[in-house]
């Protein structure tokens, strides 16, 4: 057993309400730059619908992820090392603009400098790419809200797979929005994409960070990664993406997304897991048992033995105290109520969601039906074989059990809390049909709905001996630090305008005596 | 100025070269990149850049077999000079093509996508046209003296005089004779040389073969200090 520790992520979806600050906040704060204009680490995408970028899902057509081979060892779908090197001069499977979308601006100069005129003038969009006028076609959530209705939505690889004849039918309609970063795997194939080596998971905390002075811009892992979260940056021609903000959590600050979200429904925390074990359960045979596969590989933070491995591996007692207290610890494995985004995708993602109920909900009640009532809401759990289907594709492979599972509790702890809100005596009973005490239900629903920002956010600092430089690099630009893993704002020689002494690009000037 | 042209331009090249390369490894690994394009258009590009990049890898073997390797130990392996010549020109025209092509698509390309032109410094602009121009002037020999010509045997001049410069007694009189064509194919790939370092050209370096034997995944420690355990 080595004991490693994981920061990790599970966003509460039944309280999304697709408001887009998240990503708006991140763009502020990480890729508001030229380069990677049409980057988004962080994204919120309606399902059902295409994703960002667009079908990234249908990985027979972009490659991601890792395939189990007939002998049960794992290699990237795309291929093995020497594939790879062989098709190092043209990534056969690399996204284009297109398929995620062409950055635009506007030209704003026309509104001022319009001569006098009998119609208003109007800012047109101008390319970033081109600089030319555009029509704008597509963006990074073109069908919010299923705008496109039928016609986009059937472009989803996850409805097709539900049924091939499924049609978004009116009244089969259902919709939920999916926040989406990067998963900070415990088996990345992005890591494993990069010919460079320059892609890398922190021991202390899991991260997955590119190393802006290795990465030689291969391209590799923007097709390693089956989720898309790696974005190439035109500009600079490196490899960027999602850092978990970890100037941040290195001084125990959630990542921006979280800290902005306005449904209040990430929970931060950490999960200790034996690092030896995730090889074996990453190539577990069946895709329907890998959700299982992993949670096996998770360790509980309160058992005696791995608090003496985790002390052993140099994990400090701060580290263990905060995964034992862990909220991604008690949704995940205490209440068994998150679960991983594609799991079958093997690269061990570490960002976990609670499904939403509101689709069921909502169902119910525009049948009339009182959508808080125990019966009423496992009859339609049972009933509902489209979202059931749908998220039982996004999160268990496509076993509907563990997902029911879950819909089950979260229905059963509405019923049981509306007694209580009537005044009504709380019905154990309640608890009991979906194998809870009325204890755990109440504290489930207190992490759930209530929770306060410390108990949502439960991040011990980093113990570096830099930890006093941290308070600063948490407001500046961290990325841009020397040997950081985004330096975004620095100059090399391909960005230099030819005049100016760009810091870092010369020897240290003498100072004249 | 033979002295010039043949013993103080390469030596002044060489030296930007290894001076530059070590400049840009120290403080702009940063800016060490294919700078891919492929974001923008990928169908051209999937065509033009393996058939440009390998058939470089083939020109440059031919580079190093003809030019390094004396005419006398091929002979003394058994490989008379026909044969060899019969290789040479053979899969010399071939590789040539094949490179020269794939730049052409790769620049047509380059010029007529507008995005990809708007994303092409003048920094891409002058090392294109050096290369083109040695790419074209190296086919140009090739096929000149080769096929249509009698048959110069470079092995005899350039080979030597390359070597006597790396021996560092260069042997200037040995290029007086070269066709001129050839001595411009020399030039300009001295002259690619200097500007290679501070061209996009450097990723050449950064082959990845430990890519082959390393593990899948990579781990390291939070001061970036190198792989950590695993
Ligand atoms: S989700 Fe993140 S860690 Fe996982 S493969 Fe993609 S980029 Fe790598
Ligand atoms: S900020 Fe929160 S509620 Fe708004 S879209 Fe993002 S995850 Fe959803």
């Amino acid at each position: 057993m080595r004991v490693m520790a994981q920061l990790a992520m599970v966003m509460n979806l039944d309280k999304c309400i697709g408001c887009h600050t998240c990503s708006v906040t991140c763009k502020q704060a990480w890729t508001n730059r030229s380069g990677v204009e049409y980057a988004w680490f962080n994204n919120v995408e309606t399902r059902p619908g295409q994703g960002y970028p667009r079908t990234y899902q249908d990985q027979q057509r972009w490659q991601g992820g890792w395939v189990r081979s007939a002998r049960g060892r794992l290699r990237p779908r795309a291929g093995g090392r020497l594939k790879r090197l062989l098709s190092i001069f043209a990534n056969p499977k690399l996204p284009t603009l297109r398929d995620y979308y062409e950055p635009w601006t506007y030209d704003y100069e026309h509104l001022l400098s319009s001569p006098p005129a009998q119609q208003t003038p109007v800012a047109q969009p101008i390319s970033q790419m081109t600089g030319r006028p555009t029509a704008i076609t597509w963006s990074a959530n073109w069908d919010d809200s299923l705008a496109g209705g039928n016609e986009v939505a059937s472009g989803d690889p996850i409805l097709a797979r539900v049924s091939a004849s499924v049609r978004l039918e009116y009244e089969n309609a259902f919709m939920f929005f999916l926040p989406r970063i990067c998963e900070h795997c415990l088996n990345p194939s992005c890591a494993a994409s990069c010919p460079s080596g320059a892609i890398y998971k922190r021991v202390e905390d899991g991260i997955v960070l590119i190393d802006q002075n290795r990465c030689r811009g291969w391209r590799m892992c923007v097709t390693g990664c089956p989720y898309k979260k790696i974005y190439f940056n035109h500009r600079t021609g490196k490899a960027e993406k999602c850092t978990f903000c970890f100037p941040r959590v290195e001084i125990g600050q959630p990542t921006v997304c979280a800290e902005t979200c306005v449904g209040r429904l990430r929970y931060i925390g950490l999960m200790l897991y034996d690092a030896d074990a995730v090889a074996q359960a990453a190539a577990t045979e069946h895709d329907t048992d890998l959700y299982a596969a992993q949670r096996s590989v998770f360790l509980d933070p309160h058992d005696p033995s791995v608090i003496a491995a985790a002390r052993r591996a140099g994990i400090a007692e701060d580290w263990i105290d905060a995964a034992q207290r862990s909220p991604a610890w008690d949704l995940i494995v205490r209440y068994e109520v998150a679960l991983p985004l594609h799991p079958e995708y093997r690269t061990m993602p570490m960002v976990w969601y609670i499904p939403p109920l509101s689709p069921v909900v909502e169902a119910l009640r525009d049948t009339g039906h009182d959508g808080e009532k125990l019966g009423n809401l496992f009859g339609a759990v049972e009933a509902l074989r489209i979202p059931v289907r749908y998220l039982a594709e996004l999160f268990t492979a496509g076993d509907p059990a563990p997902v029911e599972a879950v819909l089950r509790r979260l229905a059963a702890m509405r019923a049981y809390q509306r007694r209580i809100n009537l005044g009504d005596p709380p019905d154990e009973s309640i608890a009991e049909a979906v194998g809870m005490s009325g204890e755990q239900m109440q504290a489930m629903y207190r992490l759930l709905a209530i929770a306060k920002y410390e108990q949502r956010y439960v991040i011990p600092a980093a113990h570096t001996q830099t930890a006093h430089t941290l308070e600063g690099r948490a407001t500046g630009c961290s990325l841009d630090s020397e040997g950081g893993p985004g330096m975004g704002g620095r100059i090399n020689l391909l960005t230099w305008n030819g005049n100016d002494r760009p810091e870092g690009l010369f020897p240290p000037r003498k100072e004249p005596v | 100025m033979n002295i010039i042209l043949w013993a103080v331009l390469p030596y002044a090249s060489i030296l930007t070269f290894a001076l530059g390369i070590a400049w840009r490894y120290r403080y702009d690994r940063y800016g060490w990149t294919t700078r891919s394009s492929q974001l923008y258009e990928s169908a051209t590009l999937r065509w033009g850049s393996p058939m440009f990049h390998f058939g470089l890898l083939l020109v440059l073997g031919g580079h190093a077999t003809g030019l390094l390797i004396p005419k006398v130990w091929t002979e003394a392996v058994g490989i008379s000079n026909h044969t060899y010549h019969l290789m040479a020109v053979f899969l010399g025209t071939v590789s040539g093509i094949c490179t020269v092509a794939g730049l052409a698509v790769l620049l047509c390309r380059r010029w007529l996508v507008r995005p990809v032109l708007k994303a092409t410094t003048t920094n891409d602009h002058m090392m294109y046209a050096v290369l083109a121009a040695t790419l074209a002037l190296g086919l140009l020999a090739t096929v000149r003296a080769n096929t249509i010509g009698d048959g110069y045997d470079y092995r005899e001049t350039v080979s030597p005089w390359l070597r006597s410069i790396f021996l560092l007694r260069p042997d200037i009189d040995l290029m007086a004779t070269v066709p001129t064509n050839l001595q411009a194919h020399v030039l300009t790939a001295f002259a690619l040389l200097a500007v290679w370092p501070f061209t996009r050209l450097v990723h050449a370096f950064s082959a990845p073969v430990g890519y082959l034997t390393r593990p899948y995944v990579v781990y390291r420690n939070r001061d970036g200090l190198g792989p950590a355990r695993r």
